[in-house]
């Protein structure tokens, strides 16, 4: 179950809100508004009984606009304008009140003193306004505002709503708001008025939270205007342990972020581990291939949408083996057509695959335009896991990932359990001797190079779910698969998924030092040095294998 | 050895270069006859926009001319030629951005407009003495070979070969060109450097610059070619060829491959860093898509059409694909890239020595030392 984000806007910002909510509330049904106007009249009314009558009926009309009248009547800012007998809100600026209206909450222009008649106060009238104020916000029926109202609690501290705190306290269920409304007490709590064992109770209860604002009032406790020490030195070893807390999930978050980048990779490389890796071929237009299976998706997704719009959502379903073959198809037609006279020229191999990259990219770009195509994702993969303490994982990252392991654990089955896989390793191994056997080379080399560009094919799929569909998708991941091959150690499947995973998080953690660029520029140069140092990359094979 | 001998080695029994080196000849002197004496209505005169188009197919030849001489002869196939290319192009903007002066947008005395627009308050310590044209020219050749040299000294020591070096020069390419893209780097990111104005006092729309520059063009191809020819003619060529067929028994045989090779390389990057030299002031543009890896993997197709390993094979194949790309382009845009993508495949599987290998005008040389490998005994796994 996903814990629901945690925000505490600042009360300005609450106040701003609520005054769009009123502009909203505009166009309402004039039911609403006559009400609220009745009772805008009942606060007017003549005796301090009367009003007390007002102010309740007004917070039963449960109004947005009731919680910044009823704030404005309790310090004395409302009044009556006597020209017309309106309600109007007053905020002294100088020697004028700036006017606004009670009832939308516009601006009404200035006036002198005179001009105006306050709606007076009492202290039990007060005490009737606090009371409604908090039923209408902190003890609410809708969570969302119990939920704002404790943010502005938090940010406003004011002792005065304490008591209004801990009565939500005493009636809440929901265990997120329970959380913040103790927060907001805790903050209360840690006010100077209050006794040390309390302040020093309610630093302990901040210090379980890494929310900004919550390091923010820390970090103030801490500061030497702080008169007492012991709560200081308090706030300053809670501030301590929040920000160890906080740099321990920001770690999380860039592996997580460095994971779901080596997924995308290891899916764009893992096709190749098989061509380059296991044929020795260097397949250029292995991006292409890619490309083919993020168009792939794109078609099934438009055929689905015309057949069957209701179940658009598990258009993934058929993309998948889709892709595969429409791939895998173009892989053997590349194999058959153009690689298999090139076995044993890997400069020609080269050439000719870029011709071919070139020529699928034409193809794309003709058939389906230069622009990039909408590839939607179905809606159990938008969203996102997140945790109170900022971490946020979206479903379709988390999804790559697991899917990324997916396919390398079926190809491993596929050449480790079948009979195509014993083919292609005694292939591999030995072509003459498979042949004399009685294996039909020609007929495995077209099936491995199959397999290996309908990975690439499957790989668009995911892909398409992060990245734009367009003629130059396969271009942008070229040389980065090249490099995880070549880096984890060509023909070993276990190093290209080794190897994939540990740049996409090497490059995660140097984005926050180094910038998203030249992150992958030190990555890029980290990788042509490592070459140098171990040409066969990270887990070589070993033996006669290594010559040829 | 005597002059006289080295001589008749350059030409003797070389038909391709002697037409080659006659044909760039005759375009130095016919080419600014026609454009500047002839009246433009003459049905001889040579456009300006010709001229320049021209010169620009020469500095793409003399590019070609770099990759043969590393891939031909030594068997190295860099897909990160256009490296050396922008650098020495860079290295030649930075001397014509210098020379801009107040005449900029901005009019700052010395910061070139991009460094303005980006409130930059001094010119960063490398881009000091590109205001002097001798420091700009070699440095037009030292970036190029300093980084040729550094490159190729760990990968050649290493013994990285074969595609894997080819894999790894694309990065280096793909990874300047995503620091080029940079603002920070200080070269004007994605807008390269550009709006130049003139070139040691010339203005660069005047006719005569242009024609002047063409003609640096044809003379730099011609010496090139020389120089190349030989390079490859002399012992340490003999050497490399070996090292291209059978690079483990010329090591078992005593000689240092690598340091055959890293001195071939760093040639080349040199005369790719000269080609890009000339190639700015003739396009008037310099901006990091020319270290995109597809750009260097264009030259090596400019090459394997004409037939490498016979160096004039390389210009004529340059010329020929760059002039299909400019009728293309401007004919059927949307057919170009299915055409060079053919010419890709076709050269690989039906033209394997190239125009100049298959057709026998030119004589012998060069494309018959490949070994024949049309199928390999046993293709390798």
């Amino acid at each position: 179950m996903p814990t629901r984000g945690f925000a505490l806007p600042s009360l300005a910002a609450l106040l701003s809100c609520m005054a769009f909510l009123a502009a909203v509330a505009g166009g309402a049904p004039a039911s609403q508004a006559a009400t609220l106007e009745e009772a805008l009249q009942g606060l007017a009314a003549k005796s301090y009984k009367e009003r007390a009558v007002g102010v309740e009926v007004l917070a039963a009309t449960g109004h947005p606009r009731a919680i910044p009248i009823l704030e404005a009547m309790a310090k004395g800012q409302l009044f009556v304008r006597k020209a017309d007998g309106s309600i109007v809100i007053g905020d002294k600026t100088g020697k004028v009140y700036a006017l606004t209206d009670a009832v939308d909450g516009t601006a009404v222009g200035d006036a002198k003193k005179k001009e105006l008649k306050k709606v007076k106060v009492n202290n039990r009238l007060r005490g009737v306004i606090r009371t409604a104020l908090g039923g209408l916000t902190l003890l609410s029926s809708d969570p969302r505002q119990r939920e704002q109202a404790a943010a502005a609690v938090f940010a406003a501290r004011d002792a005065g709503a304490l008591e209004t705190v801990e009565q939500a306290i005493a009636r809440e269920e929901d265990a997120g708001l329970l959380d913040q409304l103790t927060l907001a007490k805790a903050a209360i709590e840690s006010n100077p008025e209050f006794q040390r064992d309390i302040r020093l109770a309610a630093v302990a209860r901040l210090s379980d939270s890494a929310l900004p604002e919550v390091r923010s009032l820390l970090a103030s406790l801490s500061h030497e205007d702080e008169a007492d020490a012991e709560v200081r030195a308090a706030a300053a070893a809670a501030l301590e342990a929040v920000e160890r807390d906080l740099a321990f999930w920001n770690l999380l978050g860039a592996i997580f972020q460095g994971l779901s980048l080596g997924s995308v990779l290891l899916l764009a490389a893992v096709g190749l581990a098989i061509t380059f890796g296991v044929m020795g071929v260097i397949n250029m237009a292995h991006g292409e291939l890619v490309m083919l299976g993020a168009y792939t998706t794109f078609v099934v997704q438009d055929i689905f949408r015309d057949l069957a719009p209701g179940s658009l959502d598990y258009s993934l379903a058929v993309a998948v083996p889709a892709a595969f073959l429409v791939a895998g198809a173009a892989g053997v037609a590349i194999e058959r057509g153009v690689i298999r006279w090139l076995y044993g020229r890997p400069f020609e191999t080269l050439l000719a695959t870029w011709g071919l990259s070139l020529i699928l990219q034409q193809l794309v770009r003709t058939v389906f335009g230069p622009t990039n195509r909408e590839v939607s994702s179905p809606s159990w993969l938008s969203g996102a896991f997140e945790t109170a303490t900022g971490l946020v994982l979206p479903y379709n990252r988390v999804a790559i990932i697991v899917f990324s392991l997916l396919v390398v654990g079926a190809i491993a089955l596929v050449l480790r359990r079948t009979a195509l896989g014993l083919y292609m390793r005694a292939v591999t191994q030995n072509r003459s001797m498979a042949s004399s056997m009685g294996i039909r080379t020609g007929w495995v080399d077209a099936a491995t190079f199959g397999l290996g560009a309908g990975i690439a094919g499957v790989a668009g799929v995911a892909l398409s779910q992060i990245d734009n569909v367009s003629p130059n998708l396969g271009q942008a991941y070229i040389v980065d698969s090249f490099m995880v091959v070549v880096f984890g150690g060509v023909g070993n499947l276990w190093g290209t998924l080794v190897g994939a995973m540990s740049l996409g998080v090497i490059n995660k953690f140097l984005e926050p030092f180094a910038g998203a660029v030249l992150a992958k520029i030190l990555v890029l140069v980290a990788i042509i040095l490592f070459i140098q140092k171990r040409p066969r990359g990270l887990f070589a094979l070993k033996g006669r294998a290594v010559e040829s | 050895m005597p002059v006289r001998s080295v001589l008749v080695d350059l030409f003797a029994g070389n038909r391709g270069g002697q037409i080659l080196l006659a044909v760039l000849l005759g375009a130095a002197v016919v080419v600014p006859v026609s454009n500047l004496l002839l009246p433009a209505d003459s049905a001889l005169h040579v456009p300006t926009y010709v001229v320049s188009l021209m010169g620009k197919y020469l500095t793409f030849a003399l590019l070609a001319l770099s990759v043969d001489l590393i891939w031909g002869y030594a068997g190295v196939l860099s897909l990160g030629h256009g490296a050396f290319f922008a650098l020495g192009g860079y290295a030649m903007g930075m001397y014509m951005m210098r020379q801009i002066g107040e005449r900029g947008v901005y009019g700052h005395p010395v910061l070139p407009d991009f460094m303005v627009f980006l409130d930059w308050k001094e010119l960063p310590w490398y881009w000091h003495g590109f205001d002097w044209f001798p420091f700009a020219m070699v440095m037009a050749l030292l970036v190029p070979g300093a980084l040729a040299l550094v490159f190729g000294w760990f990968a050649f020591r290493s013994r990285v070969t074969g595609v894997y070096l080819s894999i790894i020069t694309q990065a280096m390419t793909f990874a300047l060109m995503l620091a080029f893209f940079r603002n920070d780097m200080g070269f004007g990111g994605n807008n390269g450097l550009t709006d130049f104005k003139d070139l040691l006092g010339f203005s660069l729309q005047a006719d005569g610059t242009r024609v002047a520059l063409f003609c640096a063009s044809a003379v730099a191809v011609a010496a090139a070619y020389l120089l190349c020819r030989f390079v490859v003619r002399s012992r340490a060529g003999r050497v490399l060829v070996a090292v291209r067929d059978a690079e483990a028994r010329v090591r078992f045989l005593g000689y240092r491959v690598e340091h055959y090779k890293l001195f071939v390389f760093v040639l080349s990057a040199m005369l790719a860093g000269l080609a890009g030299a000339l190639y700015v002031p003739q396009v008037g543009i310099i901006n990091p898509s020319e270290f995109a890896p597809a750009a260097s993997i264009e030259i090596v197709v400019w090459v394997a059409v004409g037939g490498r390993g016979s160096l004039y094979g390389a210009v004529l194949g340059a010329i020929l694909v760059n002039y299909a790309k400019t009728v293309f382009t401007g004919v059927l845009p949307d057919m170009w890239l299915f055409v060079l993508g053919a010419l890709f495949i076709a050269v690989t599987l039906f033209l394997p020595k190239g125009i100049v290998g298959t057709v026998p005008v030119f004589g012998r040389a060069g494309a018959r030392r490949w070994p024949r490998r049309r199928r390999p005994p046993e293709p390798a796994p």
